[in-house]
């Protein structure tokens, strides 16, 4: 598998990830209608379209935060029932949320391990371990970080983002979905996440990313997914359409002409 | 510690290098913790100096109120440590009073009208039985209540408000109002009084345990800090936390040790066990109260529970974020049933104590306490936002609570004024405690 940059992607294989004829729909209003994605190893997809559009609502059928209404998803080629966040967990789909799904009141070992602690002999959780475990993994995304013992409320936004990125990557996710990772960074933390985001992709996952910064998208991603009303606009090469081309596909829902 | 409950430390430099605060830095002693013990002074002196000018006696600080006080702490205390798990999860139980009332005239009925006639009067397995039947009467409302606050989706307040009606009329339809007694013998001892506590020797024994726990718990916490390279706290910081922490274990050794029991106790048990009295009189101390020491084993268990467990974590993570909790694939569900389950349990658990202490059950064991426990919770920090609360810090409030009332009564005042002063002493401490959050940030 070649994963040298953007469309020298081998996508001839079984894709990582397929969601098929997805559709949810809240009180009436289809938030996604019949939906058709997939993503490769070592491939970043973005995922575009205005607020509203469901992109966010898609995504959470997959890291198992909805149900959705119909459709199937494929991991590897096999179908895959996600019912709840520990099926997708299972699956080895790992997700940051936009609003940084963290517990505020708990340091940052403690978010990291959530739901998955250490325990030592008699079942307790081992506070020393995890913590000598964020350690490590923290020297190795954000080396600048020090605020191990304080809960993460403490914390600035991007410190709070390299604990949720952490947590997906300590836990050797093969999916990852991030959801505007870098929202609500400075410039230095965004290009903290996007070298972070290079690495991943070497490593061969493959990741969901839900973006609104066209600048981003053109920059991280291979193959960007746009939506609008509920409904996938289409799906292109990153590097065969440009900005305009993009922006076009998100206001008027159209697809650029080949 | 993972816990952040307390006050953030700070890892950079400290803002004001006092000795004091350089003190604190060291030991790494929880400043809240600090405040609570210095309020409960407070109270403790005050208490005891207005009665020795005042009333010419300060009966406040002697082996015989603090003993007493030990005691009627207990059952309140038990209640308070789960309240603080409830309270952590943004919930509340307001039945707590209510339930101990069902479990209390359960056991009752259990020890006085239905036991005797199966295993016959008098039999040693019925104190245990019916203990046993009290705290799984009080789980199971306890998982009723939490299972309609999870699934049924009715906010906590509610569920606990019709529980706290319904439990107490249950308790009542029971008994018919009638007040049931005696008690077994046995049973009895589980709520104190001279026979009730463990005696001279058995409390210098629990008190010697108890220093080479705290010992070992340094000494084991020191091994760990140095194996993972974390940085450790000066030697003679730990020697200071190891000597306060004996101090305050033996001081009260000393203190139920000087409680004797009373003369018409001494001489009926002299008799019963044909001993001489001397002429100065015979000296049998108390001891440690046996609720006393089932509030402690509590509460120990419940720190744990709640600082080492991934129950713990998870009742702290629902708190603090209720959301990623349950994305974090946490079934966030089930620990409400859990957590209402053993606030049940240990209500069930504080019956005990409290109609073993009356020796008898009446349907009206507990009214009011929903509110006591509550208090004592928020008076030791627990946060009604949710997120943040501590076992000790319950247990103390709890204390504070109870010297309180034991304060007020001792120097006479009515109850009219008593009710005033909790309640203003309740809405103070959280105040305060807002003001020490804001600024700590």
């Amino acid at each position: 598998m070649s994963m040298t940059q953007t469309s020298t992607l081998d996508r001839t294989g079984t894709p990582l990830v397929e969601l098929r004829n997805i559709s949810i729909a809240f009180g009436g209003v289809k938030a996604v209608d019949h939906v058709t994605i997939d993503l490769f190893p070592g491939e970043v997809v973005g995922l575009l379209g205005h607020n509203g559009a469901g992109k966010s609502t898609l995504i959470k059928c997959l890291s198992g935060a909805y149900q959705m209404d119909s459709g199937e998803i494929f991991i590897n080629g096999e179908k895959a029932e996600i019912r709840n966040p520990r099926d997708a967990r299972d699956c080895n789909i790992e997700t940051i949320y936009q609003t940084l799904a963290l517990a505020d009141n708990l340091d940052a070992a403690s978010n990291l391990f959530l739901g998955r602690e250490i325990t030592g002999p008699g079942g307790f959780v081992d506070d020393d371990r995890m913590e000598a475990e964020t350690r490590k993994i923290m020297g190795r995304l954000n080396p600048n970080f020090r605020k191990f013992k304080d809960p993460v409320k403490a914390l600035s936004g991007g410190q709070r983002q390299s604990v949720a990125i952490a947590r997906a990557v300590y836990f050797n996710a093969r999916i990852l979905i991030m959801d505007e990772p870098t929202a609500a960074l400075g410039p230095h933390e965004t290009q903290m996440v996007a070298e972070l985001i290079e690495e991943l992709k070497a490593q061969g996952l493959g990741i969901f990313l839900i973006e609104h910064d066209i600048h981003n998208v053109m920059r991280l991603c291979d193959r960007a997914s746009v939506m609008k009303n509920g409904q996938l606009v289409g799906t292109v090469n990153v590097d065969e359409v440009t900005d305009e081309d993009i922006l076009g596909m998100i206001i008027l829902g159209k697809k650029p002409e080949a | 510690m993972t816990q952040t409950n307390s006050a953030p430390r700070q890892d950079g430099a400290s803002p004001r290098p006092g000795v004091f605060g350089r003190f604190l830095r060291a030991t790494e002693i929880d400043t809240r913790l600090l405040g609570m013990i210095g309020a409960l002074a407070l109270i403790w002196i005050g208490f005891h100096l207005y009665g020795a000018l005042f009333k010419g006696f300060g009966a406040f600080l002697t082996p015989r109120n603090l003993w007493n006080l030990s005691v009627q702490t207990a059952s309140i205390g038990i209640m308070a440590t789960g309240m603080v798990l409830v309270i952590i999860t943004r919930h509340i139980d307001l039945s707590v009073g209510s339930i101990l009332g069902v479990c209390a005239v359960v056991m009752g009925v259990v020890q006085v009208h239905v036991l005797p006639g199966l295993i016959g009067f008098g039999s040693p397995l019925i104190w245990i039985i019916a203990a046993i039947i009290g705290m799984a009467t009080g789980a199971l409302i306890g998982a009723f209540h939490g299972a309609i606050i999870a699934f049924g989706k009715v906010p906590a307040f509610i569920v606990t408000l019709g529980g706290l009606l319904v439990w107490r009329g249950a308790a009542y339809l029971i008994t018919r109002g009638e007040t049931i007694s005696p008690l077994d013998e046995t049973f009895k001892l589980l709520g104190g009084g001279p026979y009730g506590a463990i005696g001279e020797m058995g409390s210098w024994i629990v008190g010697i345990l108890f220093c080479i726990g705290i010992v070992w718990l340094l000494w084991q916490g020191r091994q760990r800090r140095r194996s993972y390279e974390f940085p450790l706290r000066p030697l003679w910081a730990e020697g200071v936390l190891g000597m306060i922490g004996c101090g305050v274990v033996i001081g009260a050794v000393l203190v139920v040790n000087a409680y004797p029991w009373p003369k018409g106790i001494v001489r009926q048990y002299a008799k019963a066990n044909n001993l001489e009295i001397p002429d100065g009189g015979l000296f049998i101390s108390h001891g440690f109260a046996i609720p006393v020491l089932i509030l402690v084993g509590v509460g120990i268990a419940m720190t744990i529970l709640l600082n080492r467990t991934r129950f713990g974590r998870y009742v702290l993570a629902i708190g603090g974020n209720p959301d990623a909790a349950e994305l974090a694939g946490i079934n966030t569900k089930m620990m409400t049933v859990k957590i209402f389950a053993l606030m049940g349990f240990l209500t069930g658990l504080s019956a005990v104590v409290a109609s073993a202490r009356l020796g008898s059950a009446t349907n009206s064991l507990g009214t009011l306490d929903e509110l006591y426990v509550i208090a004592a919770a928020v008076i030791g920090g627990t946060s009604l936002a949710g997120g943040v609360g501590t076992i000790y810090g319950a247990i103390l409030g709890a204390f504070v609570m109870q010297s309180l009332q034991t304060g007020m009564v001792l120097i006479g005042f009515d109850s009219a004024v008593q009710q005033i002063v909790v309640g203003s002493v309740l809405v103070l401490a959280v105040f305060i405690d807002t003001i020490y959050r804001r600024n700590i940030k």
